[in-house]
């Protein structure tokens, strides 16, 4: 009896402070979110008003967060595909051709996803900067100077300059990822269909990719959320949503309004179209990329 | 005639992919190491072509970020802060992982999801109902007490920290203490331990090795932080990337390049050197998890 018992008090200690932790700061947070997208608060003046739904309609004729909205997609779509392309082409490079200074070549792709957001801003600042830039004094020197653009401060341009820095944060991260799963398909394989002649390129497609699909499939469903965490810390922390807002993305205008604005209620409300959005987008991803899982 | 011509093809992808590796790896050093090169240069130089090597080493812009700009307060409150959070979360994580993953009592399932749950939860969502809160509590503490501490607080911004990063150590430990025979409890149980024994001089040290790795991404995880630092911290104790971004602003302005990109080499030179050390590891470690926030 009193080992059952000692046993329940055991666990109760060992678990209760991770439950009371995540509870207080994580589910009620969350919960808070949704609570507050119902109410019309002025922040510091401390006037709650429930409103209901009127939050959400006010978001269907903003033009600031439709614009925020097709930013956000645009990234997402743009650096999923150059991202992915990118990381399985390099995995499979460096997995499967003899590569000399393979290993150098990991260590320095995987860089960039250890430095700090505000140190990519940083760094991609100065690669951008219209005088004395990086890009600009490269294409300078090709004489190239029809290319050289303001690369952060031309509406049509910024969102670009804003998919590169994010594609090039990511690489790293997504490769070293799919390397070890390509790293456990068995070698066999590889030389029963070379006996057979099949070109490098047919067994990228029949026996590679497919082989590692459902580690893809994650990871695509993940960077969903990722990208649009990472595309607010970046455009925060480099272009604030300049110029003149065309860099806004969902989360970035959450915050301004939540925050900078204090209107509390209509960013929470924001806060839950994206929170819904990514959800379902995910759950989209996730359904068409479906295949059958093939095991070795 | 036609093995000639294989090879060539042969030749061509190769020197197509040595072109591709290189090229990013070009892409990522040279920006890098261009911060580094710039950190030391005069402010004179920034005028000139940027590829032109720094005249000298200026090392003043290390001295102007730390005197001027507070940049050692700041390094100060970075060490601090994730320090701190590092061992909240082991204390915390540890015990509730192991006991999650090997223990069979009601309710272990729900306990489960939702802590898997967690993972989905973004920070960037709940940075500001977290910063409502404690300004909440932080209004009824004054008038308790005449003070409030909530906001702008070390140990808060830690305890925070460490709380949004247990999904993923729960779930990362968890699956390690999953591989782990039951024969090493069984044993310590004959031999007369207790679960708090097995569970520390057992179990513990033999998560060694995943306890590493989840201090590595976390250290770098919360090294980096800045979103959560700059909304409950509004008024002191900035962390690191705080006091990049409010140097950032102020050097453009000032038009005073040096100390900001001494500032940028302060922040990642840690984990640049962390890096270099362990990124077998880290690397490797990753595939546990698969998961980034």
């Amino acid at each position: 009896m009193s080992k059952t018992k000692s046993r329940g008090l055991f666990i109760a200690l060992c678990v209760s402070p991770a439950l009371i932790l995540l509870f207080v700061f994580m589910f009620l947070p969350t919960i808070e979110v949704f609570r507050m997208s119902f109410y019309q608060w002025g922040g510091f003046s401390n006037t709650k008003q429930f409103v209901g739904l009127d939050n959400f309609k006010l978001l269907w004729n903003d033009m600031n967060f439709i614009r925020a909205f097709q930013n956000s997609v645009f990234l997402i779509v743009i650096v999923a595909t150059v991202t992915f392309t990118f990381a399985i082409f390099f995995a499979a490079i460096l997995t499967k051709e003899r590569v000399k200074g393979g290993n150098f070549f990991r260590i320095i792709f995987y860089i960039p996803n250890i430095l700090s957001i505000v140190v990519i801003a940083g760094i991609f600042s100065a690669v951008y900067d219209p005088s004395n830039g990086l890009l600009n004094s490269i294409l300078g020197l090709f004489s190239l100077d029809k290319l050289q653009q303001m690369w952060l401060g031309d509406q049509e341009i910024v969102i670009y300059s804003l998919a590169a820095a994010l594609v090039w944060q990511a690489i790293g991260y997504y490769m070293v990822m799919y390397m070890s799963s390509m790293a456990a398909i068995p070698p066999s394989f590889y030389e029963a269909a070379s006996l057979e002649g099949a070109s490098k390129f047919k067994q990228f497609t029949s026996i590679t990719l497919p082989l590692v699909w459902n580690n893809i499939r994650t990871t695509l469903t993940f960077f969903i959320i990722s990208t649009i965490n990472l595309s607010f810390l970046l455009v925060k922390a480099m272009t604030g949503g300049g110029p003149d807002g065309s860099t806004e993305v969902f989360l970035s205008y959450m915050y301004d309004q939540a925050y900078g604005n204090s209107t509390f209620g209509y960013g929470m409300a924001i806060g839950v179209i994206v929170f819904l959005f990514s959800f379902f987008l995910a759950a989209i991803v996730s359904h068409i990329t479906k295949r059958d899982v093939l095991e070795y | 005639m036609k093995k000639s011509n294989r090879l060539s093809t042969d030749t061509l992808i190769k020197l197509f992919i040595y072109v591709a590796l290189i090229t990013l790896a070009i892409s990522i050093i040279v920006p890098v190491a261009w911060v580094f090169l710039a950190s030391i240069k005069q402010n004179k130089e920034f005028y000139g072509s940027p590829w032109s090597l720094p005249e000298g080493i200026h090392f003043q812009n290390f001295i102007e970020a730390f005197r001027e700009a507070q940049m050692g307060e700041y390094l100060f409150n970075s060490i601090m802060v994730t320090a701190l959070a590092l061992i909240i979360l082991l204390v915390v994580a540890l015990p509730a992982a192991y006991v999650l993953s090997r223990f069979n009592f009601n309710g272990n399932r729900l306990l489960n999801s939702i802590v898997k749950a967690g993972l989905f939860i973004n920070v960037s969502y709940v940075a500001v109902p977290i910063f409502l809160m404690l300004l909440d509590w932080d209004t009824s503490l004054n008038t308790i007490f005449g003070q409030e501490f909530l906001l702008n607080n070390r140990f808060m911004l830690a305890l925070i920290y460490a709380s949004t990063a247990l999904p993923f150590t729960i779930y990362l430990l968890s699956s390690y203490f999953k591989t782990l025979p039951s024969d090493f409890e069984e044993a310590a149980s004959i031999d007369g331990a207790g679960y708090y024994r097995t569970m520390f001089s057992v179990m513990f040290p033999m998560a060694a090795p995943s306890i590493v790795i989840v201090i590595l991404f976390n250290f770098l995880l919360f090294w980096n932080e800045y979103i959560l630092a700059l909304t409950l911290m509004p008024a002191k104790n900035q962390t690191l990337p705080v006091g990049l971004l409010n140097l950032m602003a102020a050097e453009r302005a000032a038009v005073n390049y040096g100390p900001l990109y001494a500032g940028m080499v302060i922040v990642m030179l840690p984990t640049l050197i962390l890096y270099i050390l362990v990124q077998k590891r880290l690397t490797e470690g990753m595939t546990v998890g698969g998961v980034k926030g």
